[in-house]
């Protein structure tokens, strides 16, 4: 835990983490740019716009991480909660 | 008819075994068992096999065809890799109680009627409990007789079902049927209780978080797949199950997100998974059946060793809250690289056995126009990725350093995950040997090149929303209330309160009695005092006008 972090493990020194952000973001943009050359038509109209699943995965998981966020102010409790 | 004795015996004989033999021996048995029980599943041809009579009543004990022989294959399967994974550090009470409940689960599979069908069942339910209090500590004690107790409810239910469909057709066969009347809604919902069905999803998060690191693993495959194997057997098409699905999907996704102990994240994917198996069977044409029984193969790979993965930093380092894990991937690059093959085939990642596997489920939704289930379905994919495919790998081996350096998997362990890990990929670069097994013939095309785009966008920028939106998945020491809330906590406060009032009013009664009874004695004692009416000195005249009285009293009555 102590070890400074240009000491730590190449994975999580902040140099390779801003490489890996560029590089998801190369990727990202590359899967979506490939739809280009293989367009789909899709079974529901929609599905088969460009980008579309990208857009629906990225809007679904937040809508989801919200919902889950707002259910939890409700339902969480202290992980002791049972056992009290 | 034959000979033929129902394979699941085979693992039932080793359990007893495992039970007494020591060493060597006992690891050759682990070992050899399940292999031979696959060999023995292959052998059982299609149609019943075996009839006999139990208490009068013809059963049919083994009966084979494509689904049932690819269930109980993978059930063996698991029974060998789990074995293989726990053989050096289970108990041999644990190992026995898992291999006679996957005994059952293969005795389930081949059942040709319900009665035999049902004994297996049952047995499953008694030796899982055995593997959830092997865990050893007091949580999973407590957390054994609520699964027991949930399980033996559905038991009764199903039997309910069973004796109603028997009184009321005259047949025991399984066979298909929908949910019309109280009979077959009985059989439906003692199989979906152990589906992990709404209402009673809670059960699995419960207890099998709380079994031993290598009674997880088998916990994992069995109760959950043998009731989706039930479900294509007697309910294909039912359309309640269609709807009954998707709220599993995300009753998965959306408590796997709120939970911090990372064996219970992996417990609510299991519902998930389950989910789009279930939702596959109430669809119910020819691809949707195919893809819940591939689905269920795959998954029951891609889930034992996700809880492999889980089961081996546990044991290392005794812990399994997120909040208490991170960046173990220094140490324990084997099952963190297990960890996260498991993980991208529950994700359906392209080359991994998901992606081959349970995209036949959102094909079947494509091809029957089910336009609203095929956008739940495809949303519920990207969520999979967020809550399974990213969340347990980033938080139990990245997120930051929890300072801890434990060694990774002994060999063993290591040898069980690495043997799932690569059928994971096999099975996602070749898909076809499972394919081969499905019920129906398959006419898919896995690697289209517009469908793996498609994918491809869907999961990565599932896994782009997880990293930005990391601030709102901050794990918190906390837990999420359930239905399960109802009998652990509503029901316990409503019996105090009842057994208050009683206590109360009980009071109330005695002092009440007691008052009355106090009264009494007092006016007794004034009575009974030196003046009092009983104490006083009497003249001896009124004494003897009081004896003539009660002799002319009893004379009369004498007479009369």
């Amino acid at each position: 835990m102590s070890t400074p972090p240009e000491r730590d493990h190449w994975l999580v020194r902040p140099a390779t983490i801003r490489r890996l952000w560029v590089l998801l973001a190369v990727i990202l943009a590359a899967t979506v740019a490939v739809q280009l050359a293989f367009p789909e038509k899709g079974k529901f109209g929609i599905d088969g716009w460009f980008g579309f699943a990208a857009g629906f995965g990225f809007l679904a998981c937040v809508a989801m991480v919200v919902f889950a966020k707002g259910l939890g102010v409700f339902l969480k409790r202290k992980d002791t909660y049972y056992d009290d | 008819m034959t000979e033929l004795a129902p394979p699941g015996l085979i693992l039932f004989a080793a359990a007893a075994l495992i039970a007494i033999t020591r060493g060597p021996l006992r690891n050759a048995i682990v070992l050899g068992a399940p292999l031979l029980t696959l060999w023995a599943v292959w052998q059982v041809p299609d149609g019943v096999a075996v009839t006999t009579t139990f208490l009068d009543y013809p059963i049919e004990p083994v009966e084979g065809s494509p689904v049932r022989r690819l269930f109980a294959s993978i059930f063996a399967i698991m029974a060998f890799a789990g074995g293989l994974f726990a053989f050096r550090h289970a108990r041999a009470l644990e190992l026995a109680a898992a291999y006679a409940y996957a005994g059952g689960a293969i005795g389930v599979s081949f059942a040709g009627d319900l009665i035999t069908l049902f004994l297996f069942w049952e047995l499953m339910a008694i030796f899982s409990t055995i593997v959830v209090w092997c865990g050893g500590t007091e949580a999973s004690r407590a957390a054994g007789i609520r699964y027991a107790i949930v399980h033996l409810l559905g038991g009764i239910i199903l039997k309910v079902g069973i004796e109603g469909v028997y009184i009321h057709t005259g047949t025991l066969d399984v066979q298909a049927m929908l949910a019309t009347n109280f009979d077959t809604w009985m059989i439906l919902i003692g199989i979906l209780i152990n589906a992990a069905a709404p209402p009673l999803s809670a059960w699995l998060a419960d207890a099998y978080p709380e079994s031993s690191p290598t009674g997880a693993v088998f916990l994992s495959a069995f109760t959950t797949k043998t009731a989706v194997l039930a479900l294509i057997l007697l309910f294909p098409g039912e359309p309640v199950l269609v709807w009954v699905g998707l709220y599993m999907i995300f009753y998965g996704i959306i408590y796997a997100l709120l939970e911090n102990d990372a064996r219970r994240i992996l417990a609510y994917s299991i519902v998930n998974q389950v989910g789009f198996m279930v939702c596959a069977v109430g669809i119910g044409t020819q691809t949707a059946l195919n893809g819940a029984a591939a689905h269920a193969f795959a998954h029951i790979i891609y889930k034992a060793l996700l809880l492999m993965s889980a089961g081996v930093v546990l044991y290392r380092t005794g812990k399994r809250k997120c909040t208490d894990l991170g960046g173990l991937f220094r140490t324990m690059p084997l099952t963190c690289i297990c960890g996260i093959v498991g993980a991208l085939a529950i994700s359906s990642f392209p080359l991994t056995s998901g992606y081959t596997t349970k995209t036949l489920i959102s094909v079947a939704a494509e091809e029957e126009g089910l336009a609203l289930i095929w956008f739940l379905l495809t949303a519920a994919s990207a969520g999979v990725f967020l809550h399974a495919g990213i969340k347990f790998p980033w938080f139990v081996f990245f997120q930051k350093d929890s300072g801890m350096r434990p060694k990774d998997a002994p060999w063993n362990m290591g040898a069980a995950m690495v043997f799932f890990a690569a059928l994971c990929i096999l099975l996602g670069v070749w898909p076809e040997p499972i394919y081969a097994l499905l019920p129906y013939p398959v006419d898919f095309e896995a690697y289209k090149a517009g469908k793996v785009v498609f994918y491809l966008q869907l999961l990565l920028f599932s896994g782009l929303a997880f990293f930005l939106m990391l601030p709102w998945m901050k794990r918190t020491l906390t837990i999420t209330l359930d239905i399960d809330w109802l009998y652990r906590v509503a029901l316990n406060r409503a019996s105090i309160a009842i057994v208050d009032r009683i206590d109360r009013a009980r009071e109330r009664a005695e002092a009440w009695v007691t008052g009355r009874l106090g009264r009494l004695r007092d006016r007794i004692a004034v009575l009974a005092a030196d003046h009092g009416a009983l104490a006083r000195s009497w003249a001896i005249g009124t004494t003897a006008l009081w004896i003539a009285v009660l002799l002319t009293g009893y004379v009369v009555i004498y007479y009369v």
